[in-house]
């Protein structure tokens, strides 16, 4: 029971006066992964039974690493934007949306860098 | 949590079923969600056979049939029976739409008749609008401009300007769009809406309005405008024919543009 007018409250705390960047980026992510998923099907559909020293040999090429931290980038990035979107939607309780994605947002983060510094380790040769 | 299941208080029960009299030469069924408030009763869902012969083609004639000739209790809103005054929408043979504009025998089988969807029932088909409303008056629609009106004459606008508001002074407010928008059932409380963003989207295209950067700041919110996940019901049930997807699209063209 409140007392508040409609108005009230459909006003609430008011616009936050953001979420366009979220939107494009998130946008900008998935035009992306377009091209960047389809280089990377095809690459690994190419190395399918191929030694382990061409793949590595293949992951040391500055253009392949760089498309596949591209790639992580891009993927992890997108996740964490659309999973945010998805908890935006479906979970009403504040405290426990906020927990979920903070939680989100860092693993995939960690799981982000721990895959660039793999690629990194194996293009130089680590 | 978004609540997909109805509460126990809310389930629909199986409700009494009123036959057509002997000698009925098209009869058919209708369907009809019926609540109470003060029963304390679950819904239920009616069923009154008629004889299309004794009404209009309409499934607004029908529930006017219904009212005045079998069951005076059911309780629905209705003034135009035109589709202009947008009082009749509800949810007939599983689709948001007027009643005056829904001819019956557009309907295989039973015609089923509820509430718009997600909405709190004030009685039978009779939905809470206090909510959207409210949205719609947080939106401001009405011209605003700090340049005074000339003295002799009305504000002008060219043709093609006016022809921009084409496809949006139409709407008719009946909110078949927004109650059929699951961003809209789970997220209606910080959500607009696409009925509330298309009309949003009728003044920021207005030439003679002023104050288009201020509608859209009030508009840039994750909840306000971001929740359409272009899901397109609003633009599928449209008894009008608008496309308030397109509105919603355009304010975030708007939005790219002064990023």
């Amino acid at each position: 029971m409140t007392l508040r007018t409609p108005l009230s409250t459909v006003r609430g705390l008011g616009s936050s006066k953001s979420g366009t960047h979220h939107w494009w980026v998130q946008r900008l992510t998935a035009v992306a992964l377009v091209p960047l998923g389809l280089w990377f099907v095809i690459s690994v559909i190419g190395l399918v039974g191929a030694e382990h020293a061409v793949v590595v040999a293949w992951l040391g090429d500055p253009v392949t690493a760089g498309l596949l931290i591209a790639l992580v980038i891009a993927t992890f990035y997108h996740a964490a934007l659309g999973m945010q979107v998805v908890y935006e939607d479906y979970v009403g309780n504040l405290g426990l949306r906020m927990a979920v994605d903070i939680a989100t947002k860092l693993i995939l983060a960690l799981l982000g860098l721990i895959a660039i510094v793999s690629i990194v380790m194996i293009a130089l040769g680590g | 949590m978004a609540e997909f299941t109805l509460p126990a208080n809310s389930k629909i029960k199986p409700g009494k079923t009123v036959k057509a009299p002997a000698g009925a030469k098209r009869p058919k069924n209708f369907a009809i969600y019926r609540w109470e408030p003060d029963s304390g009763e679950n819904p239920r869902l009616d069923t009154f056979e008629i004889d299309l012969d004794k009404c209009g083609p309409m499934v607004l004639d029908a529930l006017i049939h219904i009212k005045n000739d079998l069951d005076s209790s059911v309780t629905f809103r209705r003034s135009c029976r035109e589709g202009i005054c947008g009082s009749c929408a509800m949810n007939i043979d599983g689709t948001n739409t007027l009643a005056c504009l829904k001819p019956i025998e557009e309907v295989k089988g039973d015609v089923k008749i509820y509430p718009l969807p997600h909405m709190p029932v004030v009685k039978d088909l009779v939905p809470d609008l206090t909510q959207v409303y409210a949205q719609y008056t947080s939106i401001e629609p009405w011209l605003k401009t700090q340049t005074p009106p000339p003295p002799d004459r009305e504000r002008l606008q060219s043709e093609d300007d006016r022809k921009k508001l084409d496809g949006m002074y139409e709407c008719i407010l009946c909110f078949c769009c927004s109650t059929s928008c699951p961003s809209y059932w789970w997220n209606g409380d910080r959500y607009l809406g696409p009925a509330i963003l298309l009309a949003a989207y009728r003044w920021i295209a207005d030439s003679r309005d002023e104050m288009a950067g201020e509608r859209l700041d009030e508009l840039e919110d994750p909840f306000r405008l971001y929740r359409c996940h272009t899901i397109m019901n609003c633009t599928k049930t449209c008894p009008k024919g608008l496309n308030p997807a397109k509105a919603i699209a355009e304010i975030k063209k708007l939005m790219i543009a002064r990023h």
